[in-house]
């Protein structure tokens, strides 16, 4: 089913935040509500995006090549993204994230094996003081964990996992 | 001190109407909109000294007096795309007292006369998103937002729109590209954003705890707000403390503060008892700083970090011990720019692809001197020739970690002798 048909109190929520001249706005939005269910805009999604906000294919995959918020391939249901910047770093976050690795069983980029969870590794996420911690981008949004260790991390997939 | 700008640490539920109308809340834009006209706001904001606190310092009157008063619709946009390593005062002021910043957006976009609001927040801010646009409804519905606003001629409509994980988006017109709905590359400038911004028009960009300050000083008089603070920085700031100090956080206190104070007495000292070696008091973007005693009693102010060799900035202060060694920080903070360099311009797109090649050798133990000096030569060719700053701040830590740390390359590269 096409976005506009599926989400039409969405899309028309979103198209009243800018001017109808500039409508090319919505994209960001937009690309957001077409990867909520999936966790990744697929073609279909992109095209009718393109035809709402009336702007070629190409542009709009433009866009979700350029933001790394957004994905074109499907992973696991929760990207689980562990800050690695300097301040992150300097509190741990690499030793962290090999541990989590290894309790895993997969490598960063990976996804487990039961389709859970995709372990990533990113760029400042605004949360230094309060470092080892990662975001979930999900289902649900995008929620922070801060303050983490491995076992609470072990912790945390177990309720995701029984949350199916 | 009380805090000016995180008031909720003395008042928890302010980021509730009727608690924050309770402490003196709208009053300044309910005035500023009932009796002043927007020049004078605008006055009030130059005089107080107020400078922008995203991390170019740029005096903020001044910049609402740059709004070109022959083309309309004019808009405001708040910058909430923080994302330099090191920064993470914004997201405590939206999570906290979001009210506030919201009435100096709105008391900004009077001054400007924008019946148009945008907030741009990073698109990892996607709950603090949810709670604004809560904030906003009840802010319409409380008659503080919307058309005829306390019985004048006066309409203003605030919106949010979220990123999605872009470091340059920081940068204003890469922000207003962003919110057009294309990749956030940087605009050529001139002309700036003030004269050509949002959809071609002319638009006001600040940050978002430049914003929050100003509900305070036009409650409180431009005076007030210039007693706290040192000469060319008045007022407070929000100093994100990170690294290997025991409490890390955000600390709010008036410009002139040393960094011994922030680190020791706020922060409460270095991990594991051991020393200071390197600050970078404008996160990744920093010069770094040699740490000594007359290092650590230099007064945080836009003008005394400049005699260290660096920059306030916004004022993100990631502290390092003698345990790291400095090939290290350049190798994270590499990394970081070149993953955010949006490859517009080539030096920063080329140049931050081979720095990181380069440190990535260094650091692996594979490096040799020859990799040093190539390594600072690019930084330095880089310099001056990039589009917008983050090209310029990709080759700081670079350049003054190579030149003032050199025994930690040679260390880094000893196997190869």
């Amino acid at each position: 089913m096409s976005l506009t048909k599926k989400y039409s109190k969405e899309v028309k929520q979103i198209l009243s935040k800018y001017p109808p001249e500039h409508k090319r706005s919505a994209v960001m939005p937009l690309l957001y509500l077409a990867q909520r269910e999936e966790g990744y805009v697929n073609k279909a999604a992109m095209q009718d995006i393109a035809q709402i906000l009336e702007i070629t294919e190409t542009e709009v995959a433009s866009i979700v090549g350029f933001y790394t918020l957004y994905h074109d391939e499907k992973a696991g249901k929760y990207r689980m993204q562990v800050c690695t910047d300097l301040p992150c770093a300097l509190r741990g976050a690499d030793e962290f994230l090999q541990n989590l690795c290894g309790n895993l069983g997969i490598k960063v980029g990976e996804t487990t094996p039961d389709g859970l969870v995709t372990l990533e590794a990113v760029t400042c996420l605004a949360a230094c003081d309060k470092a080892p911690m990662f975001q979930t981008q999900g289902p649900d949004g995008i929620k922070y964990h801060e303050n983490m260790t491995v076992d609470k991390t072990m912790e945390l997939i177990e309720a995701l996992k029984s949350g199916d | 001190m009380t805090h000016i700008l995180l008031r909720h640490r003395e008042i928890p539920d302010i980021q509730k109407l009727t608690v924050y109308k309770k402490n003196g809340g709208f009053a300044a834009f309910k005035n500023a909109v009932t009796k002043m006209k927007p020049s004078e706001v605008t006055d009030l904001v130059k005089s107080s000294n107020l400078r922008g606190r995203g991390g170019a310092g740029f005096p903020t009157g001044t910049k609402w007096s740059f709004i070109d008063n022959k083309t309309f619709p004019h808009y405001v946009v708040a910058n909430a795309d923080e994302s330099e390593p090191g920064t993470f005062k914004d997201r405590e002021i939206l999570e906290n007292n979001p009210l506030q910043f919201l009435e100096g957006l709105a008391i900004a976009s009077y001054a400007v006369s924008a019946n148009v609001a945008y907030v741009y927040l990073r698109g990892e801010s996607w709950q603090i998103a949810a709670l604004l646009d809560e904030k906003i409804a009840e802010m319409e519905k409380a008659g503080y937002l919307g058309d005829n606003l306390f019985g004048t001629e006066y309409s203003l409509k605030i919106y949010t729109h979220l990123g999605a994980g872009a470091y340059i988006c920081g940068e204003e017109t890469a922000l207003l590209e962003s919110l057009e709905g294309k990749r956030g590359q940087p605009r050529v400038r001139p002309p700036f954003p003030a004269l050509v911004g949002l959809y071609g028009k002319p638009t006001l960009i600040n940050n978002v705890e430049t914003l929050t300050n100003v509900p305070m000083i036009l409650a409180n008089g431009a005076d007030w707000y210039k007693a706290m603070g040192t000469g060319d920085s008045a007022g407070v700031k929000i100093f994100s403390l990170s690294g290997r100090v025991r409490k890390p956080g955000n600390y709010e206190l008036p410009f002139g503060t040393t960094f011994r104070q922030l680190i020791y007495e706020h922060g409460g000292g270095i991990l594991d008892g051991r020393s200071v070696k390197v600050i970078m008091p404008a996160g990744a973007s920093s010069s770094m700083i040699v740490v000594d005693d007359k290092v650590l009693d230099t007064p945080m102010d836009y003008a005394s970090v400049r005699t260290l060799g660096s920059e306030l900035g916004s004022a993100s202060v990631i502290v390092i011990d003698d345990t790291v060694s400095v090939d290290w920080i350049v190798n994270k903070t590499i990394h970081f720019f070149k993953h955010e360099s949006c490859g517009k311009c080539t030096p920063c797109r080329e140049g931050t692809y081979w720095m990181q090649n380069i440190t990535n050798r260094i650091h692996s133990g594979n490096g040799a001197q020859a990799d040093v000096d190539l390594l600072l030569t690019v930084a330095k060719q880089m310099q001056g020739k990039c589009l917008c700053p983050l090209g310029e701040f990709s080759t700081m830590a670079v350049v003054t970690g190579i030149e003032r740390f050199p025994q930690d390359f040679r260390k880094a590269v000893k196997s190869e002798k």
